[in-house]
């Protein structure tokens, strides 16, 4: 029933952040129609992190109190993480492209998604090569809070990197954003949200699932 | 003798009969930076000594370094003898302590005897400036094996072995190269302003790691 | 602590994801009982025994080796144990006398090479002192084995299926060492599926399956030799 809800709100956010982002908000004066790809990446962007976060409560959690339910919100979230890292990215691409004519910029922020990046799929990658459940949950649990302390710690090292070199950064042109390029990008980071809340939902319904069907199967074998 | 000191020593008498690491280490390294300052022969030499020269160290310092990592570790699974270790009253906590201890010390070895190759191969001045490369060597590897040695635990344990320890050693020791390399870039281009912040960084990963990896790697060894 | 039992385990249970490798165990063994622990693979006494020696984190339940936590006072309860499975724990590239010494250091004992050639002189291995473990048999390898898990005199041994692949004069050594143990006033528990074997000087017979203790007594009651028949048959048929 949540899951129903979360997905009808889903669709229906998704076509008013279209409508904001292609038609409500105005045209920007020198990138033109593509510029528009920037209500999707800074959402994108803001939710990478919130998965990290996520992933790490997740972790935190299942190591306090060995409940798999924590340990499978923690993967759920790295996979989400993984999903809107490489959209955000992607986005960015474009929008380098567009901008400056090169694909990848380098600056600060492309190198900390790239790097959170690599490390959910670090954490889901060790993930797969664990076949024990307890101790999948246990190592990658490990690991998880040892590349959640890094993000700040990276973020301290390539910002500081990208002032001796310097780049160009992603963002509006110019000063501030104008009121109607405010509201639709609000706008879609909301609808951006109940996505990333529906398929949170769903994908933790799925591997809960999956952990029921290894019960079972664990306790025909052993009866 | 402390058990700590015990353990540096084990592994100092094992290698020092065998001479599987080091050996290994040298030899890889040196393929590495012979193989980097081949590809780069074109380039004139202040280019080399400033834009290029640290990142070929650092690369060929870093799977050298993952080379002993894993061969430490190998020394431990080999005929369960980490059981061992951990029958004894040794803390968990003391246990990363002593083994971190002994792989600083083997990789510290195997990177200054690759230092002088280095100098050679890219005709760069054995000057005092090499007092500085070895501090920011001393301070990087710290970080490196810090963290190392908790990764190399996690991987040995994977269906994959010691091949999965690169994949998660790669993106969590990002910080750790980055620093070192421009920490080193600075030295080389005699240009040593702000090395301050670089070198504080790797402080703080080294001092970071040591600590979360002192407190988490009970949870990676109990079952 | 004067009054402590060897080895107190109250409801110690061990979840593996899924599955239950120990599902309860309540066990109380006094000084100086030694304990025939019999079951197929799979039963739990080996998770029962790794628990105790502190290799494995119990999910619930408490335990304490004389009279210390394992929860609360590892360190302390694993100073008085002496472990010993079918794998040796020595280091292959180290003499014989290399790895006592180690050992020793790591437990905090004297590591005097008189000591220790005294300890390699009762398992026979003397002579052998300083060659590297990898030049050993099985049997060798095993009494290098069984002299780390005695070299700090610990007052409970536990043995994890000591016999698997001993040869009959390293069986026979170990078999004085266990005897001479159970003199000095030690307390031994015995994981084995050789009955006889187990039986041989065992004072309690403990049978375990599936994760739960179906059997207790002393080891000289013919009940035990029944409930063990009994048991083998169960298995075979399920």
């Amino acid at each position: 029933m949540k899951q129903k809800i979360l997905g009808i709100a889903s669709v229906v956010g998704i076509a008013v952040a279209l409508y904001f982002a292609l038609v409500y908000a105005h045209e920007e004066k020198t990138m033109g129609i593509l510029q528009r790809v920037f209500y999707f990446h800074v959402p994108q962007a803001i939710l990478s992190y919130v998965a990290a976060i996520l992933f790490g409560l997740g972790s935190l959690m299942y190591l306090v109190k060995r409940d798999l339910k924590w340990d499978r919100f923690a993967y759920c979230s790295a996979e989400l993480g993984v999903l809107f890292a490489s959209t955000t990215l992607a986005t960015g691409i474009i929008w380098g492209k567009l901008a400056w004519g090169v694909w990848w910029a380098g600056d600060a922020r492309t190198n900390m998604q790239m790097i959170l990046n690599l490390s959910f799929i670090a954490y889901l990658m060790l993930r797969s090569y664990l076949p024990d459940r307890e101790k999948r949950a246990r190592l990658s649990t490990v690991f998880a809070l040892l590349a959640v302390i890094n993000v700040p710690i990276n973020y301290g090292a390539i910002y500081w990197w990208n002032t001796q070199h310097p780049k160009p950064v992603i963002g509006p042109a110019g000063g501030g954003l104008d009121p109607d390029m405010s509201t639709a990008l609000l706008v879609c980071l909301l609808a951006f949200g109940v996505v990333f809340a529906y398929l949170l939902v769903r994908r933790l319904s799925v591997a809960a699932t999956e952990d029921e069907v290894g019960e079972l199967e664990a306790a025909v074998e052993t009866a | 003798m402390s058990p700590i000191a015990a353990i540096v020593f084990k592994d100092i008498a094992i290698e020092y009969k065998n001479k599987e690491a080091f050996s290994s280490m040298v030899l890889f390294g040196i393929l590495v930076v012979v193989i980097f300052s081949f590809a780069f022969e074109g380039s004139d030499r202040r280019t080399l000594a400033t834009s290029l020269a640290p990142g070929m160290l650092w690369v060929a310092y870093s799977f050298a370094g993952i080379l002993g990592l894993n061969r430490s570790l190998s020394m431990e699974t080999d005929n369960d003898c980490l059981q061992g270790l951990l029958l004894s009253p040794l803390s968990r906590s003391d246990l990363y302590l002593g083994k971190v201890a002994g792989n600083f010390v083997f990789t510290i070895i195997a990177e200054l005897v690759l230092l002088p190759f280095f100098v050679l191969l890219n005709n760069l001045a054995f000057d005092a400036k090499l007092l500085w490369i070895i501090g920011i060597t001393l301070l990087g590897t710290l970080g490196f094996v810090a963290i190392g040695t908790t990764l190399s635990l996690i991987s040995a344990q994977t269906r994959m072995k010691e091949v999965m320890l690169p994949v998660l050693q790669i993106p969590m020791t990002f910080p750790v190269i980055l620093s070192a390399v421009q920490a080193m870039t600075l030295v080389m281009s005699d240009d040593p302003r702000g090395i301050s912040f670089p070198l504080s960084l790797l402080g703080v990963f080294s001092t970071v790691y040591l600590t979360a990896s002192y407190f988490v790697f009970e949870y990676l060894v109990e079952e | 602590m004067p009054d402590a039992l060897a080895l107190d385990s109250r409801q110690i249970e061990k979840k593996f994801g899924y599955s239950y490798a120990v599902r309860s165990i309540d066990l109380q063994i006094r000084r100086g009982e030694f304990v025939a622990l019999f079951g197929r693979n799979g039963a739990g006494k080996t998770t029962f025994l790794k628990i105790a020696a502190t290799l494995m984190r119990p999910t619930r339940g408490a335990l304490s080796i004389e009279g210390y936590d394992i929860g609360k006072e590892p360190e302390n309860a694993r100073r008085r144990i002496g472990f010993l499975s079918h794998n040796t724990f020595v280091y292959r590239d180290l003499s014989a006398l290399d790895n006592l010494k180690f050992f020793c250091r790591l437990y905090g004992v004297e590591d005097s090479d008189d000591r220790l050639l005294g300890i390699l002189d009762r398992v026979g291995l003397r002579k052998r002192a300083s060659d590297p473990v990898r030049a050993f048999s099985r049997g060798l390898q095993q009494r290098v084995g069984i002299a780390r898990a005695l070299l700090h005199d610990p007052p409970l041994i536990l043995l994890d299926e000591p016999y698997t692949g001993l040869d009959a004069n390293a069986s026979e050594t170990l078999n004085q060492l266990l005897d001479g143990a159970v003199t000095a006033g030690k307390t031994v528990i015995l994981t084995t599926h050789d009955v006889n074997q187990g039986l041989r000087a065992a004072t309690r017979a403990v049978i375990v399956d599936r994760g739960t203790v179906v059997h207790d007594s002393k080891a000289n009651d013919p009940a035990a030799r029944e409930a063990y028949a009994r048991y083998i048959q169960q298995v075979e048929t399920r």
